[in-house]
């Protein structure tokens, strides 16, 4: 049996563990332990079964072609037009496929997942039980739609994940939907990432109308078989609006403020969606699409400025943060950014290589920036941390593992996907890639630079929270307990992970002369389309480990000014007097360059102006417009009543008066005397006599 | 000689006393008397016609308003006992209950 034949069920089983948790656990309050069981059992069967249809798929087929397994027909519709002049079905079919690149992504989000389930179970034990089912339903909802993101085979079913995520991202943010600002963090989230889906949506119908087909293979086909050139334009058009669907998801600027707010959510939910998992489709989604952009110089080059512009731009505002877990997310919004860079410079694997280690890295930071605020009691300022390193040792040194793995120390997992990334980049700048090379060693710079700032800022974290003495005041500080096991068993494998992750997956080969060690570059080579030119590195030797001595010196200035200034000047005097020193950088960074209150003052004000004016257009006009045609009803019957009653009433009642009165006057005539009516006719006889007289002269 | 026209004369002054009899007395028995006054003025003008005209038609139609005026002689004498039981008097204006 190839189990690969039923990969949806890997998406499937944690949809079975949301809909049981969301309709009968949360309805009927059930157990802690029926829930944490259910989501559990999801989130595993979906871990277990996907790894092993994965290994099952690398074993037996030929991982150079995707294998695509269809579910069922989707939509069935007629035929349309493309831009070639001839027609195109609208077939779409709810199809799943398994190649490298699915395989890598199933592989460690199930992981990953799995592991942030089990975490999730002591982090959130004090939640109420309905609650808690409402939260583990989210949780599973949110693996479901994941892993449809990663496995399907075609752009409508990536975007029923893409958008079942930031579904469950915006319920998750929103969970403690009690607190306004929690409800308004995931309302901002979901409208930021509503504005790049609009980007993506037109992607798809971009893609239709110039390649007719939606499938990934078919795209890769038609755009590999193009030869002439003349995919170019088609090329940029869809590739920039992809980028723009990814910009929202993956928070790069101008989107990227979304995701420092996203920290509202559970800790644990920032860890799986807001950096490893959910945050990183963007880039999946782009190393999938890889053909357009490896087509368009211009959309190739769009990702790489905004990448690198990004990873600076977020790690200056992590340097004065103060909320741990808004440290981390300006760090994730970060390193988005470096895989994005990579992206750009044709270095997909690259960044999907970062995708993994971030993933491993960023989760367990979270994840202990989590167990860290649960022993704090709820606290996220740093300036009320300190000293934890002796309450909390499990906590501690998985962070310190992490820390050093993102701040880009040999050989840990962070250094090996950094250093790829920025000799890639370096390459492109190197051999001048589409004559762009300036462009490109800028942004070698830039990444280079953002590697220090890294380093300074993930120490500063480190060194504010778990050195010198707890600053919390004394009733705290005997609340400081470490975690349950719960919660450690996942920091310490994923710090494992951090620590030799990298190395495992992407070992270093061409700085020891092992050219095609590299597990993940053999492995993902056939999903990236490739021109015929000359693949290997360009770099010699002597450069490549120039380019590593330079970053990782880099990374160590950043390590030693954060020492420096925060773990042998316990009350950070120095960096207050730097702050005081240069008061306008620091008030620009700590309020994060205004960002949101330009976006408030250029967007928001005035859309809200125009629905407050909207509205009174509604009220107003529209309403009055309605109110106008009651008032012209009521008033023209209240004049039909008033005729009715006056006109036809009054005809009818005159004809009766009429009559009354008449009959006044000739009720006279009857005198009731015999006499006189003989009177009467005796002279109308003589009346008639001499008529008759006159008449007959 | 006396002629038609004689005949006629005195039917007119009869009928004409009749007349005056019927309108202006108030009591019904002298109403009827005068009613009676009058058939025959009318009985006499026939028979005079009827003499003059040698048709003998004329004296068969005063023989029918005889019989017409015994009939209605009889009808009014009933009106008038009814009207002394109604009113217990005979004057004619006391009867004027159909006043408009």
């Amino acid at each position: 049996m190839k189990l690969y034949d039923f990969i949806w069920l890997v998406p499937l089983f944690p949809l079975l563990g949301a809909v049981f948790n969301g309709l009968v656990s949360n309805r009927r309050g059930l157990s802690k332990k029926t829930t944490q069981t259910v989501a559990l059992l999801g989130a595993g069967a979906a871990w277990l079964y996907g790894w092993a249809a994965v290994l099952q798929w690398f074993f037996t087929e030929d991982r150079t072609e995707p294998y695509v397994v269809k579910a069922f027909t989707w939509v069935t519709g007629g035929d349309l037009t493309i831009a070639d002049g001839s027609t195109a079905a609208v077939d779409i079919a709810a199809s799943f496929q398994v190649d490298p690149l699915s395989a890598v992504m199933v592989g460690f989000v199930t992981f990953v997942g799995f592991l942030i389930h089990l975490y999730s179970i002591g982090y959130m034990h004090g939640e109420p039980d309905r609650d808690y089912a409402r939260y583990f339903s989210y949780l599973n909802l949110f693996m479901f739609a994941m892993l449809t993101l990663v496995t399907g085979s075609n752009l409508p079913v990536l975007f029923v994940g893409w958008e079942g995520v930031g579904l469950c991202s915006y319920l998750l943010i929103g969970f403690y939907y009690e607190k306004g600002w929690c409800a308004a963090a995931g309302m901002k989230a979901f409208i930021f990432n509503r504005i790049g889906d609009f980007g993506f949506l037109l992607a798809i119908f971009f893609a239709f109308h110039f390649f007719g087909t939606l499938e990934f293979k078919g795209l890769f086909d038609a755009v590999a078989s193009d030869h002439g050139g003349h995919f170019g334009t088609a090329a940029t058009i869809v590739g920039v609006l992809l980028f723009v669907g990814a910009i929202g998801k993956s928070a790069q600027i101008p989107l990227f403020v979304w995701l420092p707010d996203a920290m509202a959510g559970p800790t644990p939910v920032s860890a799986l969606i807001h950096a490893a998992t959910m945050v990183t489709a963007g880039v999946y989604m782009v190393a999938r699409c890889n053909y357009f952009y490896q087509l368009s110089p211009t959309a190739m080059l769009t990702v790489a400025i905004i990448g690198g512009v990004t990873a600076v731009f977020a790690a200056t505002i992590g340097l004065v943060q103060n909320d741990i877990k808004k440290v981390l997310a300006y760090s994730t919004v970060s390193q988005l950014g470096y895989m994005f860079l990579a992206a750009g410079v044709g270095g997909y694997i690259a960044a999907i290589f970062h995708v993994v280690t971030h993933a491993f890295f960023k989760a367990c930071l979270f994840l202990g920036s989590g167990s860290v605020i649960h022993a704090c009691d709820g606290e996220q300022d740093m300036r009320k941390m300190g000293g934890l390193k002796k309450y909390m040792p499990t906590t501690f040194w998985t962070f310190l593992v992490a820390t050093i793995a993102i701040a880009g120390i040999p050989p840990l997992a962070g250094f090996v996907s950094k250093d790829a990334i920025l000799a890639k980049v370096f390459e492109a700048g190197y051999t001048d890639l589409n004559h762009f090379g300036g462009i490109y060693y800028l942004l070698w710079f830039l990444g280079l630079a953002g590697a220090a700032l890294t380093a300074f800022y993930m120490f500063r974290l480190v060194f504010m929270t778990f050195y010198g003495d707890f600053r919390g005041g004394e009733e705290a500080e005997h609340h400081l307990h470490e975690s349950p096991w719960t919660m450690t068993l996942p920091l310490q494998i994923l710090a494992v992970l951090s620590l030799v992750g990298g190395v495992l997956i992407g070992f270093p080969g061409q700085l020891f002369h092992l050219e095609g060690w590299s597990f993940i570059d053999r492995f993902l080579g056939p999903v990236i389309l490739t021109h015929g030119e000359h693949h290997g590195h360009a770099l010699s030797f002597g450069l490549e480990w120039g380019l590593v001595i330079l970053s990782v010196a880099v990374a160590a200035a950043g390590i030693a000014v954060a020492y420096r200034f925060y773990r042998i000047d316990p009350g950070f005097t120095r960096a207050a007097h730097l702050a005081s020193r240069f008061p306008l950088a620091y008030k620009l960074l700590l309020n994060k360059y205004w960002i949101d209150e330009l976006y408030a003052a250029t967007v928001i004000r005035p859309t809200l102006k125009l629905s407050d004016l909207l509205w009174e257009f509604d009220a107003r006009v529209v309403d009055g417009a309605v109110n106008g045609t009651r008032n012209l009803t009521v008033g023209s019957s209240w004049m039909s009543g008033i005729f009715d009653l006056e006109v036809i009433d009054g005809l009818v009642n005159l004809v009766g008066t009429s009559y009354d009165v008449a009959s006044r006057q000739f009720r006279r005539l009857q005198v009731g005397f015999a006499q006189g009516y003989a009177m009467v006719m005796v002279f109308g006889a003589a009346l008639l006599l001499g008529i008759f007289f006159v008449v007959n002269l | 000689m006396i002629d038609a026209t004689h005949y006629v004369a005195l039917s007119l002054i009869l009928f004409c006393l009749g007349l005056v009899g019927v309108m202006m007395r108030r009591n019904f028995i002298t109403v009827l008397m005068s009613l009676e006054l009058m058939f025959n003025a009318v009985n006499l003008n026939l028979i005079a016609f009827s003499f003059r005209l040698s048709d003998l038609a004329g004296q068969v139609l005063a023989i029918f308003v005889i019989t017409v005026a015994a009939a209605e002689a009889a009808i009014g004498l009933g009106l008038i006992i009814a009207l002394v039981r109604l009113k217990d008097t005979v004057a004619l204006d006391e009867a004027d209950v159909m006043r408009g």
